[in-house]
């Protein structure tokens, strides 16, 4: 299966990853690209190695940890942008 | 050490023999040496005492894990008072709670926490005269305070052993924590059987990555300065990357590791072992949950040089049975394996529901040197957690269910209340269930614990809300970080008309449970 690189499809398929996994049960609306997923306690330690495996595997990338944290990978669209420039 | 009555002359006996040697270092590479802790830990001594702090009294440690917060453990020791470890990662409410419900004498305060802390305290009373470090895993800032205000030297209080040495708050099942009271006798006591399971010597290097408010801390500290050992301080936040910490525990060539089991299973996870030489590991000691049999089986694989101990125990006797695992997991093994026989300097029975001695399935109780003074300002709680038998001897009612397997080992086989283990954290649903009523729009909560095959339980919330509208679930969780520590957040919040209810009116966890899928 090919994946979609271009910027929209990876910010949808980290929104439908969130959503299913730290999130099941919530109205899709209230997540938005600023919400900040580490600061608002969404993504905890475990999620974010979850969270990081996914795009890991997903796009074949490699994201360090110090790359992963609050100040660099607290919203969809940070996480767009790590990933963007990984590729 | 049998001839030692205080935690606190481990130090001073170490700092006489090896003055020169790393007590304690930091991951940024700052280091102490043993002199030189004893000299520090003398300089808080000096100042808690003109402050008027002595036997008797409780000090606060309100610290990030640092050198700083060692020495402050060893000077509040030394001056004759107890500890109490405030937990950093807890909102301010909670922690306010505990600096007011022990009466605290005095508090050690990183200064960017202190204004939230005393505004939250502020809901009790007055906050305590505090001992504001600007950082404190940074270069010299606890000597910066002391410098403050000149104290003359005074002699380090060596109190009778059975004295108060620190107090650990955990989760309380009516909503706030209770603290755990516990000598230096009982700390002793169990250092000396570390020491003779364990055989430390100065050459070993010890990781710290329990937070001070953790029992298992207790090990990592006294254990390492008993023994000249060097002790590495984890912090709290590398302490949940696994891939860095397997980097450090590298670099540092740790050669003991104790750390409940979630992390080690995170390590071979996620931490890209393979990559790493971890040679000099040689025991790797885990506590305060189940290990699932899965993830230990792939640690083991990873790592199959180090002896494994599963070490069990509450707060209120710290560890009291211990098992040593085969070298090799039987692969058909698919059962966790058991916690073992209890430790020498204690003794254990287990008793049925009338409280009567029984060989089936049945609750462990445990008496001994170890075992706390009782919960602190909570005396029906204490009496409902002891039982007396027949020649006085006084017994902690553990909660935990056990039975002896075929070897004459003890194996879990669950809790006889409402208390789970979260990342090694014990956690009371019904805090949990405390919390989320804070919530203005929660009209009934209900917490339950749904096994995982890699963590051992996730916390499933059952909400309902009347005819108010239901609040979004990323409001939910924000709201949960303000008033609960982070190990007590659900992780799944659902939705519900109404609670079921037994036929009695009360919550029907039973079925919850059932709808969960358990």
């Amino acid at each position: 299966m090919t994946v979609s690189t271009d910027p929209a499809a990876i910010r949808d398929a980290v929104r439908v990853y969130v959503l299913e996994t730290f999130l099941p049960g919530e109205d899709p609306a209230a997540l938005t690209d600023s919400t900040a997923l580490i600061g608002g306690r969404i993504v905890d330690s475990l999620g974010l190695l979850k969270l990081v495996t996914f795009l890991e595997e997903r796009y074949g990338i490699e994201i360090a940890a110090h790359e992963a944290d609050a100040d660099h990978f607290d919203t969809i669209e940070e996480i767009t942008a790590l990933v963007r420039s990984k590729l | 050490m049998p001839s030692l009555r205080a935690l606190h002359q481990l130090l001073d006996e170490s700092a006489a023999r090896w003055a020169t040697r790393v007590a304690v270092a930091q991951v940024d590479g700052k280091t102490i040496t043993y002199g030189a802790l004893a000299a520090l830990s003398d300089a808080v001594r000096d100042r808690l005492r003109r402050m008027g702090v002595g036997p008797g009294n409780r000090v606060g440690i309100h610290l990030r894990k640092s050198i700083d917060a060692v020495a402050a453990i060893f000077g509040t020791l030394k001056a004759g008072a107890a500890y109490v470890p405030l937990d950093v990662e807890a909102p301010p409410s909670r922690n306010a709670y505990i600096v007011h419900d022990c009466g605290l004498r005095a508090l050690f305060v990183e200064r960017h926490w202190r204004e939230a802390l005393a505004t939250a305290v502020e809901h009790y009373g007055q906050m305590p005269p505090a001992l504001i470090v600007d950082v404190a895993d940074a270069t010299d800032d606890l000597r910066a305070t002391l410098a403050t205000e000149a104290a003359p030297s005074v002699e380090t209080v060596v109190p009778a052993t059975d004295a108060l040495a620190f107090v650990l708050y955990t989760s309380g099942s009516t909503g706030q924590p209770k603290g755990v009271m516990l000598s230096h006798r009982a700390a002793l006591s169990f250092i000396a059987w570390c020491t003779e399971t364990f055989a430390p010597t100065p050459e070993d290097r010890f990781a710290s990555h329990a937070p001070f408010h953790f029992d298992l801390s207790v090990l990592d500290v006294y254990l390492t300065i008993a023994h000249g050992a060097r002790l590495l301080l984890i912090p709290e936040t590398l302490g949940k990357e696994p891939m860095r910490l397997a980097q450090v525990i590298a670099a540092e060539r740790l050669s003991v590791w104790y750390s409940v089991p979630s992390v080690l299973t995170l390590l071979a996870q996620y931490g890209k072992l393979e990559r790493h030489d971890l040679g000099a590991l040689r025991l790797v000691l885990f506590a305060g949950e189940v290990f699932p049999i899965t993830p230990l089986r792939r640690l083991k694989a990873l790592l199959p040089r180090p002896r494994y101990f599963n070490l069990y125990g509450p707060t209120e006797t710290n560890v009291c049975t211990a098992y040593e695992l085969p070298a090799d997991v039987p692969p058909d093994r698919s059962d966790p394996f058991p916690i073992g026989r209890t430790c020498t300097h204690l003794r254990s029975m287990v008793v049925d529901e009338a409280g009567q001695p029984t060989s089936d399935t049945g609750e462990l109780c445990i008496a001994g040197p170890a075992v706390m003074d009782g919960y602190w300002n909570l005396p029906e709680h204490t009496a409902r957690a002891f039982c007396s038998d027949a020649s006085g001897t006084r017994w902690y009612r553990t909660g935990d269910l056990v039975h002896v397997d075929a070897d004459g080992n003890y194996v879990f086989r669950g809790r006889r209340d409402r208390m789970v283990k979260r990342r090694g954290y014990r956690v009371e649903l019904g805090d949990i269930e405390a919390g989320l009523y804070r919530h203005p729009m929660v009209r009934e909560a209900a917490a339950i614990a749904v096994p995982d095959a890699t963590l051992g339980v996730r916390i499933l919330a059952v909400l309902t809300c009347g005819a108010q509208p239901q609040p979004s679930i990323i409001e939910l969780k924000r709201f949960c970080a303000d008033v609960l520590p982070p190990y007590m957040i659900p992780d799944v919040f659902t939705f519900a008309a109404a609670l079921p209810k037994t036929s009695n009116g009360k919550i029907d966890y039973q079925r919850l449970r059932r709808d969960a899928g358990c």
